[in-house]
């Protein structure tokens, strides 16, 4: 089984949000970087699993600059086989998913795995993309995946509770918490990692639909007010008269 | 011109999600001085259309011949909807559903998409909308550079606004695909909330200090007829299931009150959490972090304080 897994760089998710030139950029002063958790927990590590059971490859695919090199070398340290950088700048979601298409065009993938979303855009916007520019089933947000007779079976939570789905490969799925557990790199998947193909590629053309022009940050609270333990009654009638929350 | 809002029945009945979509698309629609349109699909009785008609719909297009249909095709059923009526700007939710119909319908119609989209848009010279991004710690205002537009709006965004309006319900046909993804089993947790959908949470920690303390939890959530809710740390370990993990890699949730009951307030679990409209911490550790974003705090030890808490409830209903 050929499959292809799509990676995203993205600050840390104990990174402290700032913004620099006039609230048009991340401060990325400071700021960690890793791959992003959906894309590495659970797409990547069951798209590993999947390979480990049945046979086949696992190839990662990134949109970035060379910074982005060493969370792909992260990617293929906990196990992906070999790594496809496009050498641009993600400028938003359908320049992003273009780009993963066009590369996907002619490989013939059975399956392309990526995360529910990224944890900085929260976009949830690139998976459905890539399926119908390749023109391939989408099933999102998959707590649960497997593989068998050419299908995929994927559980996915629904409003108060899951539903079972079967669709043909080729597909497209996207990940959320639950279909794998995380893997953490060992020193031999580290320096195998090095030498692995990380294979750089020109990007194609094309022009992005959306841009961001400004970051704001949310409002800060007020001020926390605080109500004596013994006098719940009081905590009862401020969320009823003042805040109106019941 | 016109705006086109997807309104997805669940079961025949209209979710309040697809008010707010209606109250939302019929804004927009004034905003731009053109009428909303809705698109549906499968078999819905006219007492539900007619709520969508009470919500400042125009028009509304169904497909009801499909049933189940799967994300592609009901990409094909909105764009086909998008070209009956001219459609400049087309809204969907951004549920299970609309994350996965909305970014096929920006590639079908090369039509520029903002996800999670939080308030009406700003059309002063342009088409901006915000939405929260870095999983709630920031707000980010995009503007959308094609001529059709598709946004998908954050839920308990907009409150539904009747407005006492009528929408003539019409049958749209055209070629809408087969259907690739099946359905094969639906599993229902039993007598729960369901989280995302939920007005009220409440939540609880590692605070709690075992499994077995739930109870009142569960007794405040019935009482508040709120969804529950807990840390990460508590589902990883196994107190509680994963679907009830709320934070930056589990559920964001944006309910109107958000109790956290013996949890720190974590970075990663205040972005899963900080669209709540009122938020009130009960811990017995008076520097947790979760103090600086809550509105209401209780300083104390929770097994004491959430049953004087239920009681207060129990008197305050009568």
């Amino acid at each position: 089984m050929k499959l292809l897994v799509c990676i995203s760089k993205v600050p840390d998710t104990t990174t402290k949000i700032a913004f620099t030139d006039g609230d048009t950029k991340l401060d990325e002063k400071d700021v960690q970087f890793i791959v992003n958790p959906y894309d590495e927990w659970y797409a990547l590590v069951r798209a590993l699993e999947l390979k480990e059971a049945q046979g086949g490859s696992v190839t990662t695919i990134t949109v970035g600059g060379p910074d982005h090199d060493p969370i792909i070398r992260k990617a293929l340290a906990i196990g992906a086989d070999d790594a496809v950088r496009v050498d641009a700048k993600a400028q938003d979601a359908y320049y992003t998913a273009f780009q993963i298409a066009d590369y996907a065009k002619d490989k013939s993938f059975d399956l392309i795995l990526l995360g529910k979303e990224t944890i900085d855009y929260n976009g949830s916007q690139v998976g459905g993309m890539l399926a119908e520019m390749l023109d391939l089933p989408f099933v999102s947000l998959g707590s649960k995946l497997d593989i068998a007779d050419g299908k995929a079976t994927v559980e996915t939570d629904i409003s108060g509770g899951s539903e079972v789905l079967e669709v043909q490969l080729p597909c497209v799925i996207s990940a959320a918490k639950g279909m794998a557990e995380q893997r953490i790199p060992n020193m031999r998947g580290i320096m195998a990692a090095r030498t692995k193909p990380l294979n750089v590629q020109a990007p194609a053309d094309v022009t992005p639909l959306t841009t961001i022009t400004k970051y704001t940050l949310p409002p800060s609270k007020a001020g926390v007010k605080l109500v004596d333990p013994e006098h719940m009654e009081e905590l009862v009638r401020l969320l009823h008269e003042e805040a109106k929350a019941i | 011109m016109s705006v086109l809002v997807f309104v997805n029945p669940n079961e025949g009945i209209f979710p309040k999600s697809a008010l707010e979509v209606s109250t939302y698309g019929a804004k927009v629609a004034k905003m731009l001085g053109v009428d909303c349109h809705a698109v549906t699909y499968g078999n819905v009785s006219d007492a539900e259309l007619a709520r969508i008609g009470n919500h400042g719909v125009k028009a509304i297009h169904r497909a009801s011949g499909l049933d189940q249909p799967d994300n592609g095709q009901l990409s094909k059923v909105i764009s086909t909807a998008a070209d009956a009526c001219g459609a400049s700007v087309i809204v969907c939710s951004h549920d299970l559903v609309g994350k996965a119909v909305a970014p096929r319908l920006s590639v079908r119609l090369k039509a520029g998409l903002v996800t999670g989209v939080n308030a009406l848009p700003n059309t002063d010279g342009g088409f901006s909308v915000t939405k929260p991004v870095f999983s709630g710690k920031a707000f980010a205002t995009e503007r959308i550079l094609t001529e059709t537009k598709v946004l998908s709006l954050m839920a308990n965004s907009i409150p539904p606004e009747e407005i006492g309006g009528t929408a003539a319900v019409q049958e749209l046909s055209g070629e809408f695909g087969t259907k690739k993804v099946t359905v094969k089993e639906i599993k229902k947790y039993s007598g729960s909330i369901a989280l995302p959908d939920a007005e009220r949470v409440v939540s609880a920690g590692r605070g709690l200090k075992g499994p077995e303390n739930w109870g009142m939890i569960e007794d405040l959530a019935n009482e508040l007829g709120a969804a529950t809710a807990c840390s990460r740390p508590v589902a990883d370990i196994g107190w509680r299931p994963h679907h009830e993990h709320v934070g930056q890699t589990g559920v964001a949730i944006r309910p109107n009150l958000y109790f956290a009951i013996g949890i720190s307030g974590a970075i990663q679990h205040l972005a899963g959490v900080n669209g709540s409209k009122v938020i009130v911490v009960i811990n017995n550790d008076p520097d947790a972090p979760f103090f600086k974003a809550a509105d209401y705090g209780v300083v104390g030890d929770a097994f004491v304080v959430v049953p004087k808490l239920i009681e207060a409830l129990k008197s305050f209903k009568g």
